[in-house]
């Protein structure tokens, strides 16, 4: 199994310099000028202005010398500077890296559970009614945009019941606690600030219900298949033979075998949602990384743009290895191979 | 005769497909008389795991089933599922056809065993349960148990993982093991080791022992009486050692005559032409008439009825005229 963690953790950087190469020249090739957001149109005119735009900005060389300029950078751990924030491209992302992945753990959790339950419920229940509604439901979320259903939550919940509160992170009007970690959650934990920690949930509710009852559908496909596979086991039969309970045979016995092959479907849900967020970032004003990509890409800050991409590929890797682990940790057999 | 353990009366089994009901098990009787091995004989698909998963109110829910199937004098066919639960691996154990497949790969051999104590032993400590653990290992003979507890079943062999598949079933002391093939998927060696570990089960705990199997090498060996099914019927019952030699349906004196011997000289294996009839395509008659050698016309007609003849019930219309010792001498 180590050997596995290493091979990968070799491999890494190469397929991140793949992605970032095939990022960089795509937006070589976009259609636009950047110089645009940055001086602004009027002064596109003036050879000056543009010139001098063109050295700063690093906007005079080559493709390729741009492109080895880059890449130098990189390696030494720097992003470049976003044409729209003038702040370092690592600083902007840093900063918002931890609303998106609070956002995006919470919605897993919704995700998953939902998955898994609605998945036990109908492989339990084949085809019966049960079954089918289970289904409907998961498909549901799948089916519906999420913008869509992120304006409606908040019109519901939000406008018209006054249950939970409207888009941001906490309320507009509360203080926010020092920055420590960036998660809000537990920053004001370590503020020991109760009502903001409660506000800070209850603003991650709707944004997380809408998230994670989007990738609910593919979850709990996934588990019903394999839990149909596995419940036809003998192994299962034995564990009902030994006298267990239904509950008991379900979860003990059928859903710890069946997570196994789950485990891949769950690893690549997270890494799509970090990048996969944009949409619900925008309507819930969330100031994580989907909603910077949206403005990156609106003002074609090439910088913000690669950098972004280099966060989402780097969450797939991270997200894979991170699933052979788990395979490792769930499966006996496989601790030993490879 | 006492009160029999387990005493089927009139069991069928039907399963329900596109087609309509097709019935894989019907009219069987059947009984097991305490501390008794049975022999329940027939080829793959004549009802005998049916039958058995249904004493265990295993079937899948949506089959249906009929008759009546006494546990010590209690009525169990149709009992809650929580009157079940509580005789299942207490009272009735079972075990599986192929240990590599009975043992769940996620849980340590240890929780396993300690599961089926703990479910009908709630009160016993951990230290407790392991020790109880360990004392079935090495009743089955697995050899170091202590280090064997924690390792998984893909780390054990075929035989040691039947061995695990035995000590999980013998655990709470049952009063009736119902062997589903047990030796079926083992090596010809190992398959002498579990015997041994049968017989020595029944000779220690005088445990009650349902062999289902179509080796009757094994039935020779250990058990007592035997049934023989064909298309989900009882054709022949009886004690082991005059049904061996004088077997009177045709169906077993087949089975019989497929045995190898070392005595026989001719090279030929006796086999029996044809396969049985599937659940879709019941001929009206004896369910063995197309393939029986001896068949006339009345087994065409009508299906027969269980008949006693000495110690063995039979259901063969020709069943006291026939002499099918000769059949196991001569080539067929």
């Amino acid at each position: 199994m180590l050997k596995v963690v290493v091979q990968r953790l070799f491999v890494m950087p190469f397929l991140l310099l793949g992605i970032v190469t095939a990022t960089f020249l795509l937006a070589q090739f976009t259609k636009g000028n950047p110089l645009v957001s940055i001086i602004g149109a009027r002064n596109l005119d003036n050879p000056e202005i543009v010139a001098a735009a063109k050295a700063r900005w690093g906007l005079d060389g080559s493709v390729p010398e741009r492109y080895a300029v880059y890449v130098w950078n990189l390696v030494h751990g720097d992003l470049g500077t976003s044409f729209r924030t003038k702040q370092p491209v690592l600083t902007d992302l840093l900063q918002r890296l931890p609303a998106t992945l609070e956002l995006v753990i919470c919605a897993m959790i919704v995700g998953t559970i939902g998955g898994i339950v609605l998945a036990i419920i109908s492989a339990e229940f084949r085809n019966t009614f049960a079954d089918h509604l289970a289904r409907l439901i998961a498909l549901t979320g799948s089916c519906l945009p999420v913008f869509w259903l992120g304006l409606i939550a908040l019109f519901l919940f939000s406008v018209q019941m006054k249950l939970l509160p409207g888009p941001g992170r906490l309320d507009i009007r509360a203080v926010a606690p020092p920055t420590v970690t960036g998660f809000m959650l537990i920053d004001t934990l370590l503020a020991r600030d109760g009502s903001a920690f409660l506000d800070a949930l209850r603003h991650l509710v709707l944004p997380s219900l809408v998230l994670g009852w989007s990738v609910v559908g593919i979850i709990a496909r996934m588990v019903r298949a394999s839990m149909l596979d596995v419940l036809g086991q003998d192994y299962i039969t034995m564990a009902r033979a030994k006298g267990a309970g239904r509950l008991r045979v379900l979860i003990h016995h059928a859903l710890a075998n069946a997570l196994i092959p789950a485990l891949t479907i769950l690893g690549f849900t997270f890494a799509y949602l970090i990048t996969g967020s944009v949409l619900v970032e925008t309507i819930f004003s969330w100031p994580g990384i989907g909603s910077y990509a949206v403005d990156a890409a609106r003002s074609l800050d090439y910088p913000a743009i690669t950098g972004v991409t280099i966060i989402g590929g780097l969450g797939f890797l991270i997200a894979n290895l991170l699933t052979d682990i788990a395979y490792a940790a769930a499966d006996p057999r496989m601790r030993e191979a490879g | 005769m006492s009160l029999p353990l387990l005493d089927i009366r009139g069991l069928a089994v039907t399963i329900p497909t596109r087609d309509g009901e097709r019935t894989a098990v019907s009219n069987v009787d059947f009984s097991v008389q305490r501390g008794e091995v049975v022999g329940l004989v027939g080829e793959s698909g004549s009802g005998k795991s049916l039958s058995m998963l249904a004493v265990m109110g295993l079937l899948p829910r949506h089959f249906g089933i009929s008759g009546s199937i006494r546990f010590d004098g209690e009525e169990i066919c149709g009992a809650s599922e929580r009157r079940l639960r509580a005789l299942r691996g207490k009272r009735i154990a079972m075990v599986f056809q192929d240990p590599m497949t009975a043992l769940n790969p996620v849980k340590t051999i240890g929780t396993q065993i300690v599961e089926m104590v703990r479910l009908h032993n709630p009160g016993l400590s951990r230290r407790e349960l392991r020790a109880k653990a360990l004392s079935l290992l090495e009743a089955v003979a697995i050899p170091a148990p202590e280090r064997r507890f924690d390792q998984y079943p893909h780390e054990f062999s075929g035989g040691m993982r039947q061995r695990v598949v035995i000590a999980i079933a013998i655990a709470n002391d049952p009063d009736l093991l119902i062997a589903d093939e047990p030796t079926t998927a083992l090596d010809v060696t190992i398959q002498a080791q579990i015997v041994e570990i049968f017989a020595r089960l029944r000779e220690e705990r005088g445990m009650a022992i349902v062999l289902i199997t179509h080796d009757l090498g094994l039935v020779a060996g250990l058990a007592d009486r035997m049934s023989v099914l064909y298309a989900g019927r009882v054709t022949e019952r009886g004690p082991v050692e005059p049904l061996f030699a004088t077997p009177r349906h045709p169906y077993t004196a087949s089975l019989l005559a497929a045995v190898p011997s070392i005595d026989d000289v001719s090279e030929r294996l006796h086999a029996i032409p044809g396969t049985p009839p599937s659940l879709a395509d019941r001929p009206p008659g004896c369910p063995f008439e197309p393939r029986c050698g001896f068949a006339v016309s009345a087994c065409r007609m009508s299906e027969p009825d269980l008949l006693r003849f000495d110690r063995s019930v039979v259901a063969c219309h020709r069943a006291g005229e026939l002499s099918l010792a000769t059949l196991m001498q001569e080539p067929a």
